[in-house]
């Protein structure tokens, strides 16, 4: 990406002190939340979200993680509760209903080519958080301050657009 | 103007359904027979259940013809939990897999544990809209398999057994053969090619008795030429990269969470966890502490300090008192 930096993987609290910016990749929300949770990494999360120094990228299961509210949780995940958004987990179906498609972005010049699995929808915002794109009405890109959160994977995409407008913005 | 491209939602593509199987990486998937034992599983960190009606060390208890779970069985542990359901269909049984993606699993194990349903063929697998796992013994099956359209490959091991020796032995056959492939030329990947393909030859020669050609249709819709110029391409490709193009899990004999971390550490990307969970004497506590060895998979101390107290794992048996027949592993080509 023509970006100076290092790119580290985050297992432990202590990892959290280190960095300067986080993102929370696709996988299941209520195994991260979990393992959040026993390392010790939820609180110092939460701790540097309240000094205001850690912005952070959340895709899919991460979109869901930074969520104040998610339908129908029955206490399976413990979200960060960063974000003014409402999200639903596998709001399209299961994965036979998983797809990619081109979609617009806010912002940008181009399509972004998204892939979706088994991906969440952000039902509602509220404060000051952004839509930055929807398919057919639900949102699936949101912004608020320091944090971005999309309901698909930029991870599997080549295009990283989405990853230097997060380093751009925020770092 | 929006671009027609926008329009389009495409879904079970290669893409859609390797991304799938990449959000497992790094979890653990674990063997249920119910939907009180998916909600343990659920509530211990799985990222991922299989619905089966037995674990493999009971179906090799029970003996007889192992087919897929019975669907309301399925759809239950589906009605249940949040995360992805997968399930077992026997080898080439492509009905039993169709009758699955109807149900909305999520994703299929095409699996040596149950009785192979074809003498001859795999299920091809790029039919689907839903991803599969296949099992592997060594590089050629794991080659095949992903030709075949698997979007994740896993270790075949020998399911049930509670023994982690021929998991280790598959991780290492396909890591020491897509090491040796680094300094092949050319011709020596054209020649493994050709080796790989051989299994399809053979099936079609047993059942047309005819001598094989490049032409010749050897399986579905692909002839000889087009098996090898594809399975090149894909051996190429693991010369390039290193590993595997699809996700590669570990299963078949992981006990404990030592046994996970050891698959972790010898480049398995995540692990199944059969029998070895609610076959042993504290299924809640050993599943949580296999999660956590798979996420600190290169952390003895973690790994020490969830090893403790987990009360008696499966018992668990030795490979050379199983008669040879009764191998699970020697299942499918």
């Amino acid at each position: 990406m023509n970006i100076n930096g290092t790119v580290v993987i985050v297992r432990h609290k202590e990892h959290i002190d280190k960095i300067d910016a986080l993102i929370i990749p696709g996988g299941e929300s209520s195994t991260i939340s979990k393992i959040l949770a026993k390392s010790g990494m939820y609180d110092a999360i939460v701790q540097r979200v309240k000094d205001n120094t850690l912005p952070i990228m959340g895709t899919c299961a991460g979109c869901v993680l930074l969520a104040k509210k998610i339908v129908g949780n029955k206490g399976e995940i413990t979200s960060l509760r960063v974000m003014d958004i409402e999200v639903e987990r596998n709001a399209f179906g299961r994965q036979k209903e998983s797809f990619e498609k081109s979609i617009e972005i806010k912002g940008f010049s181009k399509p972004y080519h998204a892939v979706f699995i088994r991906a969440p929808v952000i039902k509602k915002v509220w404060e000051t958080c952004k839509i930055l794109a929807t398919i057919d009405k639900k949102i699936i890109a949101v912004r608020q301050k320091r944090f971005l959160a999309f309901s698909f994977h930029p991870e599997l995409a080549d295009d990283f657009r989405l990853h230097r407008y997060f380093l751009e913005m925020f770092v | 103007m929006k671009n027609l491209d926008i329009t389009t939602l495409r879904h079970g593509t290669a893409l859609v359904k390797k991304g799938f199987a990449k959000m497992q990486k790094g979890g653990v998937i674990m063997d249920v027979i119910n939907y009180e034992q998916a909600k343990i599983a659920e509530e211990s960190g799985a990222v991922a259940v299989m619905a089966l009606e037995r674990v493999p060390a009971d179906i090799r208890a029970h003996g007889g013809v192992a087919k897929m779970a019975d669907p309301k069985i399925i759809q239950e542990i589906i009605d249940v939990v949040s995360i992805p359901v997968m399930a077992k269909v026997r080898i080439g049984h492509f009905v039993e897999a169709q009758a699955l993606e109807a149900l909305g699993v999520d994703m299929i194990d095409e699996s040596e544990v149950l009785t192979p349903a074809d003498p001859f063929y795999h299920v091809d697998k790029r039919l689907f809209t839903i991803p599969f796992v296949c099992g592997c013994r060594n590089l050629g099956e794991a080659v095949r398999r992903i030709w075949e359209g698997a979007a994740m490959i896993r270790t075949k091991g020998e399911a049930g057994t509670g023994n982690i020796i021929e998991a280790i032995r598959h991780q290492r056959m396909v890591t020491s053969m897509t090491q040796t492939l680094k300094d092949m030329e050319k011709t020596e990947i054209q020649a493994l090619a050709k080796e790989y393909s051989q299994s399809y030859v053979n099936s079609i020669k047993t059942l047309t008795n005819q001598k094989v050609k490049d032409t010749s249709i050897i399986f579905e819709k692909y002839s000889y030429n087009t098996v090898k110029k594809e399975i090149v391409d894909i051996l190429k490709e693991i010369k390039e990269i290193q590993r595997l193009p699809v996700v590669n899990f570990a299963a078949g004999g992981i006990a404990t969470p030592a046994d996970a971390a050891i698959m972790m550490q010898l480049g398995s990307d995540g692990v199944f966890v059969g029998s070895g969970i609610f076959k042993s004497e504290n299924p809640k506590k050993r599943a949580k502490a296999i999660v956590e060895a798979v996420a600190h998979y290169d952390e003895p101390e973690v790994i020490a300090e969830v090893s403790k107290d987990l009360g008696d794992a499966m018992p668990g048996i030795e490979i050379e008192t199983i008669p040879e027949e009764q191998l699970l592993q020697k299942r499918g080509w």
